[in-house]
């Protein structure tokens, strides 16, 4: 039995409580490999590619496309030759029999927590208990805690993981001062300050990625390491068809094509993906605050920059990912980087590298924290 | 996002507009209870708890507790908010109106108009309304097209409680009178709700789902039903658009044109009764502008042309609901080109 | 005036048979048997049936929301009362009114009303009716202390003095309207607000039949005369909460057990009777076993009755047009 290994539905992110097969990549009989992309799944809030958890011989296809089931159930089993026919039936009807589909369809699972720090409220979602070093990870412009909905759990394995709401983003203060990097920078010190952490690895999306880097450069001794996943700051380019489209677009037929710009696959984006933006920038002061971060991160509809010598001057260990389809912020921008910065490039990947290729940046955030 | 019920939604939007404008002032029949009695204050936070604890937070001098004169308080709250407050009355029940409405629609609806626009009257009615819940003929009417047909009202129809936070926010802060309606069944019906204060713009509709063969339009807690009603098509290879205009007055046309002609097959839902009513005029609005469009003629799906009973046995009947919407939106696939 | 021994037991009698209406509503609400909003009686017996003794089917009279003790006591079949409030197709109005709107015009009884005050307009219509056609009928408008705020009572005050109409407003002040306190809602007082119109009016223990019975003589005869409308303001109070399922944290604490041990309407009929030897204890307690029987009796009946049906859905809507 041991040597049968189950393939269950992921659960991606906090809301989701089951998922729909959209189709199988992959035939009953077939050699597959751990990490390979076997089915695409669509949630309430995403479809993306899964990536097989296990390898061996894909023996048995226990939901077939287009069904729809609850988080944690038998999606297909893999085992070797060994392993007999009676006996992944066997498994597969004990694995049914002992599902407890209720439970599973009820949720539940971390929930984001609200605290105040330095009298603003700041909203963010703790994954894991385990000791050594914290991973915070930043979001981007736009984005929230949630957005880390692919990387957090793995992250999590064995440490702790904070993912911020930023001020002006999610459930966080709407306040965001003069709407430049500083404000945030200042915004994650205070956080770790409140939390008691003394040092963290950093993991940054976009305009997190600034920020994380701003901190290895300022407050080096605060940061362990910085992961950069197209990471703003590097060069003076941004595309600001999609800024500005972000925040003036309220109606989801015409924000849709501003946020299928983040992803190399424009299928990716589910209604729900936009309806989520649409509520955020519903919030008293949402849009005011992201209005104010585009005058004060890209006056002129450009990006101020690092300066060279601040990047020259790293001394914490930083590595930077990129999809090589970026349309928001060049891949191209990488080029800034000193040597000792490890940079990796995504073949067909756009601005979310942590979503559309979830797995090898998981992998590459985790070897680097090794 | 933290799960709330329509009633939590309703309160936490009253709260947060109370909190954030001194102007605000609520009033109505034992929205907060109690008074003059020898037992508890607060002890009803309207008939059916909507606004409990607002009182103890905010005071009877903004939570005003009425006799039963709607016309005068339903007036009262026009007259000051003619002259600086910003109300919001509750006409407990809609059916109710009879016995007030000279005060909205003549008063209220016109000041700005008659005035020569140097008036505003940011007040609102919040007021229930709907069948379902075997409160018989004078407590279950779906009024909202009365008020529809005024120049100068605006009218909101929340379909969830999301919407009923957001839109109540909104009307709060809109300078002409809205009336806001509350379906009374659906007050313990969750969806997320953030905790943050937030607004939903008037005239713009909400499309829930897209689909390519038909466009159900709908209204209030019709919305959900067309939801159910489309997602359980889907399983069998009809695909629906539907549409929540979410306010009658301002309507979003523009939205409801485009979805209509999009699909080219229409189903109006509306539990109101037949004559004269959103899906009349709605169905109007489509065939007058994009009659070439269509492929089929437009379905509505109404409560009948009679007042709700009490009979439960009747009033399930009389409750436009899932099925018929299914079989509507089938009706209208089987026929045109 | 005296009350003869029959009408004695006529009145007792409507008294119990309100009582344990109310009473097994109460439990059939409780148990989840009752659909939609039910406001009952309890407590308030002898003014309905104080008024009402005075009244026959010439007379009209309007009801509240609270409706079931002036149906009974104007004479309305309680069996088909209950029929109407389980909803069946053989209440009294068809199943398609239920508590809150249970009619019976042939007996006078002008409805039950879901809407606070909307009966004193229409008893000002039935005193004209009875007026103009000279039939001697005369009007009753039962207004609870919350209607009593209402525009549509005041102009009905005024409308029914100025035209000079047989009506009589009774206003039964139960010391509450839902959660609130008709010591704090009532501006002024019943009395000199009916004085205000020109109204002869009095103030009147409702939990005392015969002072209810005699006030009431006096005003219906008054109206009957022609010498034009008057206002009893009768103070009681309800054993129930405004609705079944209120909560009623409103009330004092032991403010309703007070009440029950020491102004219970029935028992104090009964306590005035058996003393002044009228009837005797015996006979009472038959009449109250004959109700609690009948009672009974209605509430199987309204459990097997039949429901009504799709072909009911668009009857009587109108007269004679089919939409
Ligand atoms: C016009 C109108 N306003 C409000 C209501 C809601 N309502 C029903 S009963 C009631 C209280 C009535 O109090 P009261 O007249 O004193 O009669 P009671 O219930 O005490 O018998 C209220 C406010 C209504 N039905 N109609």
């Amino acid at each position: 039995m041991s040597d049968i290994r189950p393939i269950v539905m992921p659960k991606w992110g906090l809301a989701m409580i089951e998922g729909t097969v959209v189709e199988w990549q992959v035939e009953e009989g077939a050699e597959v490999a751990a990490g390979q992309d076997i089915m695409e799944i669509e949630t309430s809030k995403i479809t993306n590619v899964f990536e097989s958890p296990v390898e061996g011989p894909l023996r048995k296809i226990v939901v077939a496309a287009g069904e729809t089931v609850p988080v944690g159930a038998l999606l297909a089993v893999c085992a070797p030759a060994s392993v007999g026919d009676d006996e992944v039936e066997a498994y597969v009807k004990d694995f049914l029999d002992n599902f407890d589909w209720d439970a599973a369809a009820g949720g539940g699972g971390p929930a984001p927590e609200t605290i105040e720090v330095g009298s603003k409220r700041m909203r963010f979602l703790k994954q894991g208990d385990g000791g050594g070093t914290p991973v915070i990870l930043i979001h981007g412009f736009g984005g929230d805690c949630l957005g880390w909905l692919f990387n957090q759990e793995a992250l999590a394995e064995g440490r702790t993981t904070y993912a911020l709401d930023l001020p002006g983003h999610g459930g966080s203060d709407k306040d965001v001062g003069a709407g430049k990097l500083g404000v945030m920078v200042q915004a994650v010190l205070a956080f770790m300050d409140d939390r008691g952490i003394a040092k963290a690895h950093l993991v940054g999306h976009s305009m997190g990625g600034a920020i994380a880097l701003a901190l290895a450069a300022e407050h080096a001794e605060r940061v362990a390491s910085a992961t950069l996943l197209a990471p703003a700051g590097l060069g003076r380019e941004i595309n600001m068809t999609f800024i500005n489209g972000f925040i003036e677009q309220k109606r989801s037929r015409k924000l849709r094509p501003i946020l299928e710009l983040l992803v190399a696959d424009p299928g990716t984006i589910t209604n729900d993906m936009v309806e989520e933006v649409i509520k955020f920038k519903r919030l008293d002061g949402a849009v005011e605050a992201l209005t104010k971060l585009r005058d004060g991160l890209f006056p002129g509809g450009e990006q101020e920059g690092f300066p060279a010598d601040l990047l020259a001057g790293l001394s914490v260990p930083v590595q930077a990912i990129w999809g090589e389809e970026d349309q928001i912020l060049p891949a191209a921008h990488a080029a800034v980087l000193p040597d000792s910065v490890k940079v990796s490039k995504l073949p067909a990947t756009g601005h979310l590298p942590h979503m559309e290729r979830a797995s090898e940046v998981n992998a590459a955030i985790l070897a680097f924290l090794a | 996002m933290p799960m709330k019920s329509f009633r939590q939604a309703i309160n936490e939007a009253l709260r947060q507009e109370m909190e954030r404008d001194q102007r605000v002032v609520i009033m109505g029949e034992d929205i907060a209870g109690g008074l003059g009695a020898p037992g508890e204050d607060d002890a009803w936070g309207g008939p059916l708890g909507v606004t409990k604890g607002l009182m103890p937070q905010f005071g009877r001098n903004r939570v005003l507790d009425t006799p039963i004169t709607e016309s005068a308080f339903i007036g009262c709250a026009a007259g000051a908010a003619a002259t600086g407050l910003r109300p919001v009355a509750e006409l407990m029940f809609v059916d109710f109106m009879g016995v007030c409405f000279d005060q909205i629609f003549n008063q209220a609806a016109k000041f700005r108009y008659m005035f020569g626009g140097r008036a505003v009257t940011p007040m609102v009615v919040r007021t229930m309304y709907g069948a379902g819940f075997r409160a018989a003929s004078q407590h279950s009417q779906c009024l909202y097209p009365v008020f529809t047909h005024i120049p100068g009202l605006k009218v909101a129809i929340p379909s969830n409680a999301y919407e009923a936070k957001g839109l109540l926010a909104q009307s709060i802060r809109d300078d002409d009178p809205v009336i806001f309606f509350e379906h009374k069944v659906m007050y313990d019906d969750e969806v997320d709700v953030p905790d943050e204060p937030y607004t939903i713009p008037f005239g713009e509709a909400n499309v829930t789902r897209e689909g390519d063969d038909v466009t159900i339009i709908a209204f209030g807690r019709m919305v959900n039903f067309a939801n159910q009603a489309a997602d359980s098509l889907a399983a069998s290879g009809i695909s629906c658009t539907v549409v929540d205009p979410r306010t009658t007055s301002p309507l979003d046309k523009e939205t409801i044109l485009e979805t209509a002609s999009e699909t080219g097959r229409v189903v109006v839902i509306d539990e109101a009764h037949p004559r004269c009513n959103m899906a009349t005029d709605v169905s109007a609005l489509i065939c007058e502008n994009c009659f070439g469009d269509l492929k089929a003629p437009i379905k509505q799906v109404t409560g009948p042309h009679a007042p709700v009973p009490f009979s439960p046995a009747l009033e399930d009947l009389y409750v436009p609901g899932v099925p018929k919407i299914e079989a509507a939106v089938r009706e209208i696939m089987g026929k045109g080109h | 005036m005296q009350l003869s021994r029959d009408q004695l037991r006529a009145a007792y009698q409507r008294m119990c048979l309100i009582r344990n209406f109310e009473d097994s509503l109460h439990e059939e609400f409780s148990a989840g048997n009752i659909p939609g909003f039910v406001h009952l009686y309890a407590g308030e017996e002898a003014s309905g049936v104080g008024v009402c003794m005075h009244l026959d089917d010439r007379d009209a009279i309007a009801s509240t929301h609270r409706g079931h003790g002036h149906c009974i006591a104007k004479g309305c079949d309680p069996r088909a009362m209950m029929l109407e409030i389980f909803g069946k197709k053989d209440g009294l109005c068809g199943g398609k009114g239920g508590s809150m709107h249970i009619a019976d015009l042939s007996k006078g009884m002008m409805g039950a009303n879901g809407i606070v005050g909307g009966g004193p307009p229409l008893v000002c219509g039935a005193a004209l009716t009875a007026k103009t056609l000279k039939t001697g009928g005369v009007a009753i408008a039962f207004v609870g202390d919350g209607a009593s705020n209402q525009g549509t009572t005041f102009e009905s005050y005024n409308l029914a003095k100025v035209w000079n109409l047989p009506a009589v407003f009774v206003v039964e002040d139960n010391r509450y309207a839902e959660s609130t306190a008709s010591a704090w809602s009532v501006g002024g007082n019943q009395v000199d607000r009916a004085k205000g119109f020109g109204m002869p009016a009095q103030e009147v223990d409702g939990h005392d039949f015969f002072a209810v019975w005699e006030a009431a003589r006096q005003a219906i005869e008054r109206a009957r005369a022609g010498e034009g409308p008057s206002l009893l303001h009768v103070k009681l109070n309800r054993y129930y909460g405004h609705f079944e399922g209120d909560a009623i944290t409103y009330k004092g604490e032991g403010e309703i057990e007070q009440v029950k041990t020491e102004k219970d309407a029935l028992m104090l009929f009964k306590q005035r009777v058996t003393e002044t030897k009228l009837l005797d204890s015996e006979e009472l307690t038959v009449i109250e076993e004959e109700a609690k029987a009948a009672i009974a009796d209605c509430l199987a009946s309204a459990k097997a009755g039949a429901l009504p049906t799709e072909a009911d859905l668009m009857t009587d809507v109108y007269v004679d047009y089919k939409f």
